[in-house]
């Protein structure tokens, strides 16, 4: 059975339809990376697949549990076993790194304060930060930040780990030592990982399969050799980076035409 | 005139929308304020509530004292000159005891509360909205208002009528600074004029009226922040609405209570 399964979902923000009836199954311990373009729908995807928004239509399924229709604490539950880090790393600027990671040990365990402390310093250990957890988020770098906040989606071991745009805004070799940590994080803990990204050499180096988000509905699903055989247009215009119609010179040229005949322009 | 009607009533309703708001969030809060409390409570609640207890009660402690005086000397001195031609300088004691306590006091500390502290939550919730962290602690199951919220509403609870009453001596104290040079009036016997001109009930209505004032710009700040969406240009706009809606709300709600106890109390 799978761990996450989407099914007719439907969303929409003030009458403009943003995902269009997408249907997803994610395995237990799988890696699947949603790629896309920017405006492909794939950051709403994922805050409906964590609960942080409710669809006009569908549901949304994470380990048995339609998150799209529970009660508020079956919904706190799920998220427990949910660890997510953010495009932003979105830590808590008022905490030190290691308060960050400690608060929902605090929170939600009754673990003496030295056991805390313990597994924070494992949890930054594993991202490489275990000296930096007195420093503030203000001080880290973008990488380290990234880091700091995947250390904190993994302080209650969850079951599933949700990433967004992991890599965006590093330079490559940060990036690639992200990937790594996926990697890493994968096969040490068995984790369900669910990547959003557009970045193409990270998506292949960490992806068991990709789903190609366009304009709100998925263009392929498949693995990362099926997509990268793939001859659907949409999948081989992000693959082969080729140009998209956003700004036709026969458009262009029409609106000068009209503009011209225009009694404004006369 | 259908538009007018259109737009009063479109008005209307955004008005009833942020009062039905306001009311959800403060129930919200109501449940959620036990787990801040000392003992009973999460301890980190509680500690971040005795930090808010510092920003909101102690830093502004120097601003609303000078406030007070100043406020204090101003309404002795005005009452001196017109209650002077009537032979009645000694009243200037009943009026700035009594105004302290039941109207000024309470007011000019949440004028100046509302100014510091309703900007402030409005700002950092915000902030907060714009950068993901709400979204954080909610994909963490940890409930925003519980968790950002109810710590600094029971600090509010605290705060205001501990500064309202620190407003409330130093109004008093400059009214009687005042009397000592201008009738050379002893330190000694002005304490004994007011503590005579004082009421229980004008200490209460004071703080009833502080505890109100503390709910309105804790939650409408606080509603200001959550209500961010879009960039940051919209933290400064929240911000800003945050004071003028405060401000607005406990001057409105100052006149209420003071008509409530008007009609209740007076004979």
């Amino acid at each position: 059975m799978a761990i996450i399964s989407v099914r007719d979902l439907v969303v929409e923000y003030e009458g403009r339809r943003i995902l269009d009836g997408l249907n997803l199954e994610i395995e237990q311990g799988e890696t699947m990376v949603l790629l896309g373009g920017s405006g492909s729908g794939k950051s709403t995807l994922l805050r409906h697949i964590i609960g942080l928004e409710r669809p006009k239509s569908g549901r949304v399924h994470v380990k048995g549990i339609d998150i799209t229709h529970c009660s508020s604490p079956e919904l706190k539950a799920v998220r427990r076993s949910i660890g997510v880090a953010f495009q932003s790393a979105a830590l808590f600027n008022s905490l030190s790194v290691e308060d960050n990671v400690a608060l929902a040990l605090r929170e939600h365990t009754k673990l003496a304060p030295s056991i805390i402390d313990l597994m924070v310093w494992m949890k930054l250990a594993l991202v490489g930060l275990g000296e930096f957890g007195k420093l503030y988020p203000q001080e880290l770098s973008g990488g380290m930040k990234k880091r700091a906040a995947v250390a904190r989606a993994l302080a209650l071991s969850p079951e599933i780990l949700v990433l967004d745009e992991p890599s965006a805004g590093l330079d490559p070799i940060v990036a690639a030592e992200l990937d790594e940590l996926i990697l890493l994080l994968k096969e040490a803990f068995q984790m369900t990982v669910v990547v959003v990204t557009h970045e193409l050499p990270s998506a292949f180096r960490i992806a068991d399969r990709i789903a190609m988000l366009y304009k709100g509905t998925f263009s392929s699903i498949g693995t990362k050799d099926e997509i990268k055989a793939s001859e659907n247009p949409r999948v081989r215009q992000f693959l082969d980076r080729i140009p998209g119609d956003m700004a036709k010179a026969s458009e262009i040229s029409v609106y000068f035409e009209k503009y011209l005949e225009s009694p404004e322009a006369n | 005139m259908a538009t007018v009607l259109e737009d009063v009533g479109k008005r209307t309703l955004t008005e009833l929308d942020y009062v039905g708001s306001l009311n959800i969030q403060w129930w919200a809060t109501v449940r959620a304020i036990a787990k801040s409390l000392p003992f009973v409570g999460n301890r980190y609640r509680w500690q971040a509530s005795v930090r808010q207890m510092l920003e909101i009660g102690v830093d502004a402690l120097p601003m609303v004292s000078l406030m007070a005086i100043c406020s204090g000397f101003i309404l002795a001195m005005q009452g001196a000159s017109e209650l002077r031609r009537f032979g009645a300088l000694h009243y200037v004691i009943e009026l700035v005891a009594v105004g302290f306590t039941r109207e000024l006091g309470p007011l000019l500390t949440a004028i100046a509360v509302s100014g510091r502290s309703g900007s402030a939550f409005a700002a950092e919730i915000g902030t907060m909205k714009v950068t993901e962290e709400i979204d954080s602690l909610r994909v963490m199951a940890l409930e925003p208002v519980e968790f950002i919220l109810a710590p600094k509403y029971l600090a509010a609870l605290i705060s205001v009528p501990c500064l309202s009453i620190a407003s409330n001596v130093c109004g008093i104290l400059a009214g009687g600074l005042f009397m000592f040079f201008s009738t050379h009036l002893a330190p000694m016997l002005y304490m004994h004029y007011v503590l005579t001109s004082i009421q229980l009930r004008d200490v209460v209505t004071g703080l009833i009226k502080s505890v109100a004032f503390a709910t309105i710009i804790a939650h409408v700040g606080c509603l200001e922040g959550f209500r961010v969406s879009g960039g940051p240009d919209s933290v400064g706009r929240s911000t800003t609405s945050a004071v003028v809606k405060s401000t607005f709300l406990v001057i409105v709600g100052d006149a209420v209570f003071t008509a409530i106890f008007y009609l209740t109390v007076t004979p």
